[in-house]
Parts: structure tokens; sequence; C-alpha cells
């Protein structure tokens, strides 16, 4: 049945292949061969990629009861959101989102003002001991965090500063702090000196130059630098779960942690708080995704 | 979702060379170094700088002091409480350490853990980055959308899916595992054998940083020229030739880049085993960083585990000083 349908169908759909291959056909059967290799290998990547992201979002939406089955259905089945609504009745989930913009967002503030005077210093002056504190700002952020918690947490505790938000807030200004002006400065080197001259020309004084020109433009590298900031607070959680010590100053992600107890894992729970600090993040990810490898390589560090 | 999509199409063509970065080293080296282009400013950036330096010293250089400092005293629980000054003790510490047999299995885990991570990570990644330049678009793009999605997940959400997929009663690996004929996973706990529990943290680290990885090779790979490596095949070069003199020549410096920040950050993992053991992890579950901060936090010997991140930070700052070089090299830091 098919050879005839094939030889009928040929000329009609395939009109063309009889008489062009001669040309084409010397080189392309083999590439061809050679894309679709490519593209099984590209596909079975994805699959690794996605799967787990997929299988956080299949689990977060499933009926509990259908998590606790020993065979899961690979494909959606039905949708339910009583894990997200256990998880926002757990305990603390409003505290801990509270502890967590308090903390991130103070932070992050504070990080880029301190960061945006010292990138306008180091990308505008060529001062003695610019190239030494930019190497500074490289080494400080491959120091293991783990190596600056003990000593933090012993002076913190000698202040009586445990369990107070400042004391994090303090901490995650300054993780944030080196790879903030590497970034900013990134965008100050790019504003033409020019303009700033001009105004200052014009009338300006140099703080009013700035604010008035340098500083316009500086917005979106900020907004750049802030959102980086942001997600590398926002993830953090060792120095949130060590430095502080009441359940409702904790922080989103120290949160989490309380799905897990010593009965087990709801894993329904902890997929759905998982998705409610995720989104955030994954949506500011999205907007700066572009200069995410631009900024790691050029001295950005962080992990 | 749809904005992944868009973003992601663009990205790894999109983006001029990696190293150069916001500013790009050449338009800086120019601009530092002009004639009288930058001004000195006097004291002014001196003033500018200053708050900066003040909170840096505050929460990096001052407790690396205390790290120092504190792991030649001993404090204990009493000292942390009473706030009385901790004995001095001299080597007392680092001897206890390093007559430590566990210290020395710890040790070694942490760098086989961070060669085997390393490794894989590299190697898969310029592998896919390099098919990527020759798949079709939409595999690209399907591709890329996986790779951004997976970067953005946090460390913790990571983790806890990973811990969710290799659960030994409801994870979904041990239930496809079983469906394969002869194998029955059903109930296997992975993190009974830290070969396999370690197996299982190694694919979390891999699978949060081979994006990274990718997305930055594959935009180094863009950079070079296609006239090269065609001369390079006219003449007679294999695959394996052009690779190895047309391409790698280009995407190196990338590369080592990459490379060397992946050795700093595969060697400092502390979260994915600390979550992935519920943060109880077993003596057979510690690297060098869980090691030094159950010492400090479990054991309440605050100047023992100083002296294990002492002596982390003395590994790690060999290659920390070559990738300080390798940043000074390509310019970055003009």
């Amino acid at each position: 049945m098919s050879a005839p349908t094939s030889t009928l169908k040929a000329p009609e759909a395939g009109g063309t292949p009889p008489v062009q291959p001669p040309a084409k056909a010397v080189l392309r059967p083999d590439r061809k061969k050679r894309r679709i290799g490519y593209n099984v290998v590209g596909l079975i990547a994805f699959v690794m990629m996605a799967f787990p992201v997929y299988w956080l979002l299949i689990s977060a939406f499933r009926p509990n009861h259908e998590i606790r089955s020993y065979d899961q259905s690979l494909l959606p089945t039905s949708i339910t959101f009583d894990n997200f609504v256990r998880a926002s009745e757990t305990r603390f989930f409003w505290t801990a989102i509270q502890s967590s913009l308090i903390i991130c967002v103070t932070s992050v503030l504070g990080a880029i003002v301190l960061g945006t005077i010292a990138a306008y210093a180091i990308g505008r002056f060529n001062f003695i001991g610019r190239k030494p504190f930019m190497m500074v700002l490289i080494l400080v952020q491959v120091l293991p965090p783990t190596a600056m918690l003990i000593p933090i947490y012993v002076q913190l505790n000698a202040m009586g500063a445990l369990n107070e938000y400042w004391g994090v807030i303090v901490v995650y200004l300054v993780s944030v702090l080196p790879f903030s002006i590497w970034m900013i400065r990134g965008f100050v080197v790019n504003v033409p000196k020019e303009l700033e001259e001009s105004a200052m020309v014009d009338g300006c004084s140099r703080m009013g130059a700035f604010w008035r020109v340098i500083f316009p433009l500086l917005a979106p590298g900020l907004a750049a630098a802030s959102i980086f900031a942001l997600i590398t607070a926002w993830n953090e959680y060792l120095f949130a779960y060590v430095l502080m010590q009441d359940n409702d100053k904790y922080t989103l992600n120290v949160w989490l942690m309380n799905f897990t107890t010593d009965r087990g894992t709801d894993y329904g729970g902890l997929m759905a708080g998982s998705v409610i600090i995720a989104v955030p993040v994954v949506i500011f990810f999205m907007i700066v995704q572009k200069k995410m490898a631009a900024g790691l390589t050029s001295g950005a560090v962080k992990g | 979702m749809t904005a992944a999509d868009t973003k992601a199409a663009e990205p790894p063509v999109a983006d001029s060379p990696p190293p150069g970065g916001t500013g790009g080293p050449g338009k800086d080296k120019g601009r530092a170094r002009r004639p009288g282009g930058s001004t000195s400013g006097g004291l002014l950036p001196y003033f500018l700088i200053g708050p900066a330096i003040v909170a840096i010293a505050a929460v990096f250089a001052w407790p690396l002091v205390k790290t120092v400092i504190m792991s030649f005293q001993d404090m204990g629980r009493r000292e942390l409480w009473t706030g009385a000054t901790p004995p001095w003790v001299g080597f007392e510490n680092f001897s206890a350490i390093l007559a430590d047999s566990h210290f020395w299995s710890v040790t070694f885990k942490t760098v086989l853990f961070m060669v085997v991570c390393v490794t894989l990570t590299m190697g898969l990644g310029l592998l896919l980055a390099m098919m990527m330049q020759r798949m079709s678009t939409w595999v690209r793009l399907l591709l890329t959308g996986a790779l951004v999605a997976a970067w953005s997940m946090p460390l913790l959400v990571a983790t806890s899916i990973f811990r969710w997929l290799a659960d030994s009663d409801y994870g979904v690996i041990n239930s496809t595992l079983s469906k394969i004929p002869g194998l029955d996973f059903q109930g296997h706990n992975w993190f009974l054998n830290p070969w396999q529990g370690f197996g299982v943290i190694a694919a979390v680290v891999v699978w949060g940083a081979i994006p990274f990885v990718v997305v930055t090779l594959y935009a180094a790979l863009t950079q070079v020229p296609q006239e090269l490596e065609e001369a390079a095949q006219l003449d007679g070069a294999g695959r394996w030739g052009v690779f190895k003199h047309v391409i790698f020549p280009v995407i190196k410096p990338v590369f080592q880049m990459v490379a060397t920040l992946s050795v700093i950050w595969d060697f400092n993992v502390f979260g994915q085993v600390f979550l992935m053991r519920g943060n109880k992890p077993e003596p057979e579950y510690e690297l060098l960083g869980i090691y030094s901060f159950q010492k400090a936090f479990s054991s309440s010997s605050f100047s023992q585990g100083t002296a294990i991140a002492l002596i982390t930070v003395l590994l790690l700052s060999g290659v920390a000083v070559y990738y300080l070089r390798q940043l000074l090299k390509t310019g970055e830091v003009e």
C-alpha cells in the first residue's frame, strides 16, 4: 500500500526533488544527517536540564496523595493548589517573607549607594591605590564563606548583635558590594567624560554634574546591578541561618527547611515553597540574563 | 516563559566577547592610559572609596585577621558566652587537625569532588557549547531556554528538587530505574553509600554550573573566525586538529577563566551537601567547608573550625592568585 502512494505523491508534493537533487544532494545528505545527530544530543541535553525544573512545577501542583505514590505519572495529572495553601499556612511564612524583604532591600540599597560612589571613583579618577583596590575587590569574592562565618558569628555574639536584622544586613550588603562596584564601574567608564566636563563648564559643580548628567545615564546599569545583588541576597541562606535565632526572624530560605522534619519531608509543601521562592528570582533573572555571563567573567564573581 | 524564550534567543549570539564585560577591556585601557585623560582628582577619590573600604574591611578583612588569631587560640563555648579572652595555644589546633586522619580524608574528598565536578562541568559544557553551533535553531532555542531556567534556580531550590528526585520512597529516579527490567530500585536509599550520595550531590553541582559555562563558551565560540576553520579544513586538518589549532586558541582565555572560577566554586561547595543531608551532614559527607562548620557550631570548638577554614583559604590562595593574574592579563584591572 505504501509504495503506490509514495510514487503517486512524489511528483505532487516533492515535485522538485527529482530535478534539483543532483546539484545540492552531493553535499547535503551527509550534513543533514550530522545535524540530526546534533539535534538529538541537543534534545537530550534539553530534557536533562529542563526535567528538574519541570518536576518542581509538576510536584508543586500535584495533590499529596499522588505524591505519596510509588508510581507517579511523568505527565501532569490533576492540578491542585493545596500545597501552596499548606505552605502559606505554615507557621512563620509571612514573617519570613517580611524578614527576607527587609534584609534584601535594605542591603541592596546600601550596596548600590556605596557601590556607585566607589565605582565612580575608580571609573573616573586615576589615583594611587586604585589598582590594588580593584584587586582586593576580586580577591575577597573568592574567599570561602565559611571562613568568614565563624569570626563574624563570634564578633556579632560579642557585640550582642546576633538575632538582629542589622547584622545580617551588613553582611549581605558587603557581600554584594564588590561585584556591584565592579559592574557599575563598567557603566561609569562608558559614559563619555565630555558630557560631565561640558556640564561643569556650563556651571555645574562636580556633584551637580554627577547628579544631573552621570546619574541618569547610569540608571539602567544601576538597575541591573541592583537586580544581581537582589538575586544574590535573596538566595543566601547560610548566614541568615547561623546569625538569626528566632523563628520569626528567619528568612524565606531558612523557612523552607521547616518542611524537612525528623519524621520525614513534606515534598509537596517543599516544592510549593520552592516555587514561591524561585518565582521572583526567575523573573528578575530573565531581565538581566544577558548581562549575567559578561558580568561573571569580567570579575563580578559570585557563586 | 515567553520572556525567557525571547531572552534566551539572543544572549549567546548578541553577547560581545565575554571577558569584555560591560566596559570592554580595550576601551578601558584606552581611557585610563590616554595622557591627561584621567584626572587624579586629589583626595576626592579616596573619600569616595572610603565607605566601601571601611565596609569591606569590617566584613572581609577583619574576620580574616580574626580567623588567623582564633586559630592560634582555644575558643570554646565558655569563652563565647563569657567573653573571656581565649587562651593562646600556639600551633596546637593545627597539630591536632593535621594529626587527625579524618581531616586528611575530608581534604582528599574535597579535592576529588572538586576535580570530578570541574571536569564534568567543563567537559560537558564545552561539548554542548560546540554542538549548539551546529544544531537547528529551534533546538538551540529550546536548549537555551532550559539552560536559563536551570541557571536561575536558587541553590536551595535546586538542591531541594534533586533531593526529591532521589528520594528513596517516592523519588522519580527510583521509580523510573525500577521500570527497567532486572532492576529494582524501589526504596533504594542513595545516601547510604557516600559514593552514590556524592554522585547525587555532584549532579546538582554540575547541573547548576553548566548553564553559565555553556552560555559563556558559546559566546566565545562565536568569536572563532569561520574562514580560519574552513582554511584549516582545506589544508587537511581533521576535526581534532581544527579544534586544537584553531578553535581552542581563540576560546582559551575564556575557558581558563571559567575553569578557574569553577575550581574555586566547587572547592567551596557547602550548601548542596548541607541541605541535601537535611542540615545534619554525617561525617562521611563532610567536605572542608562542612567540616569547619561542624567543628565550630556542632562541637563548639570555634578555634579548630577557624584553623580548618584557614587551611582552606591557604589551599585556595594559589588558585585565587592565578585567577587574579588571568584578569590582569586580559586588561580587566585597568
